[in-house]
């Protein structure tokens, strides 16, 4: 069923939109920050806010899902995260999911527990049939997006300046700084580029997966199943564990209801037990 | 002299000192309630319109009640049934509670169930619907609706309007399966054919669901999705076309609750449910309940709101027939009480403590631009299937 399959891949993307940032802050940096929904959630309310308050149209919101997550995630890594690098993964696991707690109670209070509504432009919305397959509109404009995003993200990690000196500063900091690389700023960007990427995901996500204050506990779930499952040396590790969770979740569901929603924990723990390190990760 | 002689002694004079209290010397005491409601967490929005509705009760009908002032104690258990269980043990013990009443779900009532029949304190479900809940404690009154009492007239509607094959699909937990066993039994008994999914609670993405419905090419789909949950459905119900396929949506008020059904749009025009209220039910009592709500609340009531509102009514009503007294009377008072809700004429069946009410076939349209579910088709008086079928 290729539709099945459409569907799974579009599933995934959105999944990888959503863990990415995870997996560079997580991966790249090496910080456990379960509060990564906690952003994602911010993305989505800036996009339901500008939509149904200010009437902006939906693409003209994205950038701003980008940068108010990122410019949250620059003040709380100067102010918060930088203090917690060295200490052990123990304390980084408490004071995320400390964050994650108050951004939901603050949320909850300021904007009332109900489900978000995100207005989409017509053009998005509903499916057309390209040979024979149904194609949700919605979906492919995730799936676009997606894979521009992933090539993107590989090409600055891999090709960029930048991507080198914050794999230098990722693998031997002390180093790092001997040569020169000012690596506090490079853990600032890079943490505010991956909290945008997760408001990103959150404000492309809340049609699909809905929107209210239990988000990022609701989610943080999968986004921890996707960086284990891909591993967290790289950006296509993650990639290419969303796209197979997304399409094993949807394909289970559909031929096995009955077992469906344990498809993807039954996938993890296979993956991992095989390769503990993540299924495109070298190990260490 | 034994400890536990002394305890018990003392346990012997403290009940005797309030056997001693006279009728006058207790109808000073303030008769509290204690109000459990989720009022923050993913049902916080079934909290906020019970919470809203019972604080318009009291301010109609005044605070004093049979000679006895009234005291609304509200506790937040955010939705987690040791949370109910703990502010209920609290209630009963410290502030000693007339009543306890609330519970926005099946889990948090059953938690309270054997505190309310040790403690013989009635205790008042407005919200929670699962069939078994009154039979979990003599004390239990209900005053919100149950599942397969809402769900029985929709399977008996699309059976009688030509519909002959019907995919359900409901979320796999207990109000769920209430509406699925209920659906299915009905109309297959009428002689249709029923093809049965589930969707796990904690689901993200209905598409392999609707998909399967879709391939199924039924005449319509059955719906059950906890409220919250009705408007992402309806939107990939129509993302994927299925408005346009010639599949009809019925289901429940649950999946179209007022609440919401602004915010779900165009998508959500012409389904079909069935449920036991709704905010533009035609009748000056409702007109009135409607305005003051929204005066003083700032939104719609929903079918929650309304089982706060007859909660708070059977409780006053009951403290004027016993005279203000609380437990077993209170619970006796409220047995066979029949009355005319802002949703219709209603009565509490004197056997099960479970309320008997019309059920109303509605269909979703605009009204003065916002939508609404219009009712067309009224089954008068439906008593809880299960427990009617049990008593046979």
């Amino acid at each position: 069923m290729l539709t099945i399959l459409f569907d799974g891949v579009a599933y995934g993307m959105l999944l990888f939109v959503l863990a990415c940032g995870l997996a560079i802050t997580l991966g790249l940096m090496n910080f456990v920050n379960l509060a990564h929904g906690a952003f994602a959630m911010a993305g989505g309310y800036v996009t339901a806010i500008l939509i149904n308050r200010w009437g902006l149209p939906f693409l003209a919101t994205l950038p701003f899902a980008f940068l108010v997550p990122a410019a949250i995630g620059l003040v709380l890594e100067r102010t918060l995260y930088v203090r917690l690098y060295h200490r052990n993964h123990l304390d980084q696991v408490l004071f995320s999911i400390g964050l994650v707690f108050m951004a939901v109670a603050a949320v909850d209070w300021t904007m009332g527990s109900q489900q978000q509504f995100v207005t989409l432009p017509s053009w998005l919305k509903g499916r057309v049939d390209i040979l024979g397959v149904q194609v949700g509109l919605y979906r492919s404009f995730i799936i676009v997006v997606c894979s521009v995003l992933v090539v993107a993200l590989q090409l600055v990690l891999a090709k960029t300046r930048f991507g080198s000196r914050l794999r230098a500063a990722v693998d031997d900091p002390r180093v790092a700084r001997g040569l020169g690389i000012n690596v506090s700023a490079i853990f600032a960007i890079t943490f505010a580029f991956g909290s945008g990427l997760a408001g990103l995901g959150g404000a492309l996500g809340a049609e699909i997966l809905g929107l209210d204050p239990t988000f990022p506990l609701k989610f943080m779930i999968y986004f921890l199943i996707v960086v284990t499952v891909g591993g967290t040396t790289s950006l296509t590790g993650p990639f290419l564990a969303s796209i197979l969770l997304g399409v094993a979740d949807v394909a289970g569901k559909y031929y096995v209801p009955s077992f469906g929603a344990f498809v993807i924990y039954s996938l993890m723990i296979v993956v991992l037990v095989l390769r503990p390190q993540g299924l495109f990760a070298r190990a260490r | 002299m034994h400890r536990r002689t002394l305890l018990a002694l003392a346990a012997g004079l403290a009940a005797a000192g309030l056997a001693g209290t006279t009728p006058g010397a207790r109808a000073q005491e303030t008769f509290k309630i204690g109000l459990i409601l989720p009022m923050t967490g993913a049902s916080a929005s079934t909290g906020r319109q019970i919470e809203a509705a019972v604080k318009l009760y009291i301010a109609q009908n005044g605070d004093t009640v049979a000679g006895r002032k009234v005291q609304l104690i509200v506790k937040d258990d955010t939705g987690v049934a040791d949370v109910t269980k703990r502010l209920a043990q609290e209630l009963i013990v410290n502030e000693k509670v007339g009543a306890v009443a609330g519970f926005g779900l099946t889990p948090l009532a059953l938690s309270v169930a054997p505190l309310a029949t040790q403690a013989k304190v009635p205790q008042v479900v407005m919200a929670a619907a699962t069939a078994t809940i009154t039979e979990a404690s003599p004390f239990i009154v209900r005053t919100s609706f149950t599942l397969p009492q809402a769900t029985q007239p929709m399977a008996e509607w699309a059976s009688a309007n030509g519909m002959k094959k019907v995919v359900t699909l409901v979320t796999d937990y207990g109000p769920g399966i209430d509406a699925e066993k209920t659906f299915t039994a009905t109309f297959t008994k009428a002689g249709g054919t029923v093809e049965n999914l589930r969707v796990p609670l904690a689901n993200p993405d209905f598409s392999p669901f609707l998909q399967k419905v879709a391939d199924a090419k039924p005449d319509a789909l059955f719906v059950f999705v906890p409220s919250g949950y009705g408007a992402q459905f309806m939107r990939q119900f129509t993302e994927r076309g299925l408005d346009k396929s010639g599949i009809k949506l019925i289901g429940t008020g649950d999946v179209t609750d007022d609440d919401l059904l602004n915010g779900m749009g165009d998508a959500a025009l012409g389904v079909v449910t069935s449920h036991h209220y709704s905010a533009v039910h035609d009748s000056a009592e409702n007109k009135a309940f409607v305005a003051a709500f929204k005066k003083t609340a700032g939104f719609r009531p929903n079918f929650m709101g309304v089982g706060g509102y007859d909660g708070m009514h059977v409780i006053y009503e009951g403290l004027k027939k016993t005279n203000g007294a609380g437990g077993e009377a209170l619970v006796n008072a409220i047995k066979g009480m029949a009355w005319t809700s802002v949703r219709g004429p209603v009565s509490i069946d004197p056997q099960t403590r479970d309320i008997i009410q019309n059920v109303y076939i509605r269909k979703v349209e605009k009204v003065d631009g916002e939508l609404y579910n219009v009712e067309f088709a009224t089954i008068p008086n439906v008593k809880d299937p299960v427990k009617a079928a049990k008593a046979n």
